[in-house]
Order: structure tokens, then C-alpha cells, then sequence
């Protein structure tokens, strides 16, 4: 019997690398979302780390790198 | 994602054991791929059974391994999709409730080790150990009948009704959307004395 430790290899470092990656992403994005409300409930005095148009931004382009992660893996299979 | 994924490495398990007897059976020629019906109709049933549910192994994932929230939700429907996807693109057939039950189990164990409750883990282990000698038992038992007459045919009605049996037990107790995220009750703690 012969076990394809390489591809086995493969199948760990790259779903850890995207798992990792569109799991930090959407943190991120949600991170830049929250930074458009003004006062979060429950924290009246919280200051969000980053301003409306900042976060607002970060959110974009997180959730966009995230579905383009997810789309081109998508891609890879279905081509 | 985890459906989709779903789909692309158990849907093909099914097409290629329908294909497989086709073609010992004469029907297809040994370098054809499945028919078209056959993609259809195993796609259909895992969107069937998809779509019915499976209410307790919900609970069981969702509440009895631990107390999942959000975070730790969505981390291992994304590991589990990327797992199985890649492995379905190198050609690997491996079982989506293994995959899922793994990712839930290092997400949950992320957030707080001493949240897992390891018992039920040993009891979902020891039900994936048996699961392999007692489907190659039921299929050797299922082969031998196939080849026996009306012997074979009682036994096999009379193992459906078994079945059936089992199903309406569990009926008694239906887990369903309306309560499979009640929490269960505590077990009785005995008094000292």
C-alpha cells in the first residue's frame, strides 16, 4: 500500500493557509463594520479603533479578498 | 460552501459504485463514465437527505459536543469546506462528518479546552469504529442474500421490518427544528448523606 504523503501535504498546508486567511478576513471585515456604528450597544463611551470611511473601506476590501480566495479555489476546482 | 463541498466528494462515491455495477453487469462499456441519470439521481438524494435533516446529529454537533458560538461556528464550516474541497480536487474520498466533526472539535477546543465535553467525543468515536466491520458485515449478509431464493427474500423483509422498527422508536423522542437547540437538562446530582 502506498499513501500519497505529498498530496496529503498539500491538502493540509492549503486548507490551513485558507482557512486561516478567509476566517482572519471576515474578522477583519466585521472589525471595519462595527466601526460604523457609533456607540456599540452595551459600551456608550467605546471609541471605535477606526473611523466610518476607514472601516467602511476595510470592510470592502476584506470581504472582496475573501470571496476572490474563495471564488478562485472554486475556480481551480471546477476548470 | 460545506453542502457544495459535500456534494463534489459523496455524491461521486455513490455515482462510481452505480457505474461500477453497470458496467460488470454488461450495461456500459468499461472505460465510460457514469450517465447522466446517474449524476442526476445521486445529486438529488443528497440534496434530499441534505435538505430533511439528520435534527439530531445537528444537536448532537451543535450543543451536546459543546456550546458552539458564532465565531467558532463559522471557523469550522470554513476549515471543513476548504478541507474537503481540496481534498475532492486531488482525488481523495474522505467523510464529511469526520471532517466536520474534526473542525468543530479543534474550534471549540480554540476557544476553551475544558468546554469539549470528551465523553460524547468517545462515544462518536467508538460509533465511527464500528461503523466499518458492521457495514462490511451487512454487506456480506446482503451479497449472501442476493444470491438465495425465497430463504433470502423472508430475511430480507424481515430485516426492513427491523428497521423500520428502529425508525419508529426513534420517533418517539423527534428532534426537529423547533427544538434541537434546547439545552439538555442537567444530569440529577445524588445527595450526600
Amino acid at each position: 500500500m502506498s499513501i500519497a504523503w505529498g498530496s496529503l501535504l498539500v491538502v493540509a498546508v492549503v486548507s490551513l493557509g485558507v482557512g486561516v486567511a478567509v476566517v482572519a478576513l471576515v474578522a477583519f471585515a466585521l472589525v471595519g463594520l462595527s466601526a460604523r456604528v457609533a456607540s456599540p450597544v452595551g459600551r456608550p463611551h467605546h471609541r471605535p479603533p477606526l473611523g466610518r470611511g476607514a472601516g467602511t473601506t476595510v470592510a470592502g476590501l476584506c470581504l472582496t479578498a475573501a470571496v476572490l480566495t474563495v471564488g478562485y479555489g472554486l475556480y481551480l476546482i471546477l476548470a | 460552501m460545506v453542502a457544495l463541498a459535500h456534494g463534489t466528494n459523496d455524491a461521486q462515491k455513490t455515482m462510481g459504485v452505480i457505474t461500477l455495477t453497470l458496467i460488470t453487469a454488461g450495461v456500459l462499456a468499461p472505460d465510460s463514465g457514469p450517465p447522466l441519470w446517474v449524476t442526476l439521481s445521486a445529486g438529488s438524494a443528497i440534496a434530499l437527505g441534505t435538505y430533511l435533516g439528520g435534527w439530531r446529529i445537528i444537536r448532537t454537533l451543535g450543543n451536546r459536543v459543546s456550546e458552539i458560538q458564532t465565531p467558532q461556528g463559522f471557523a469550522a464550516e470554513t476549515t471543513s469546506a476548504a478541507v474537503i474541497l481540496t481534498s475532492s480536487h486531488l482525488g481523495f474520498a474522505l467523510s464529511t462528518t469526520h471532517v466536520t466533526t474534526g473542525a468543530i472539535f479543534g474550534a471549540v477546543a480554540g476557544r476553551r479546552l475544558a468546554s469539549v465535553r470528551w465523553g460524547v467525543a468517545g462515544q462518536m468515536v467508538l460509533g465511527w469504529l464500528l461503523t466499518l466491520p458492521a457495514a462490511a458485515v451487512v454487506g456480506g449478509v446482503a451479497a449472501w442474500l442476493s444470491n438465495t431464493g425465497t430463504a433470502g427474500t423472508i430475511v430480507a423483509v424481515v430485516a426492513v421490518g427491523i428497521g423500520a422498527g428502529i425508525y419508529a422508536a426513534s420517533r418517539r423522542r423527534p428532534v426537529t427544528a423547533d427544538n434541537v437547540n434546547d439545552t439538555p437538562a442537567p444530569l440529577p446530582v445524588p445527595a450526600r448523606v
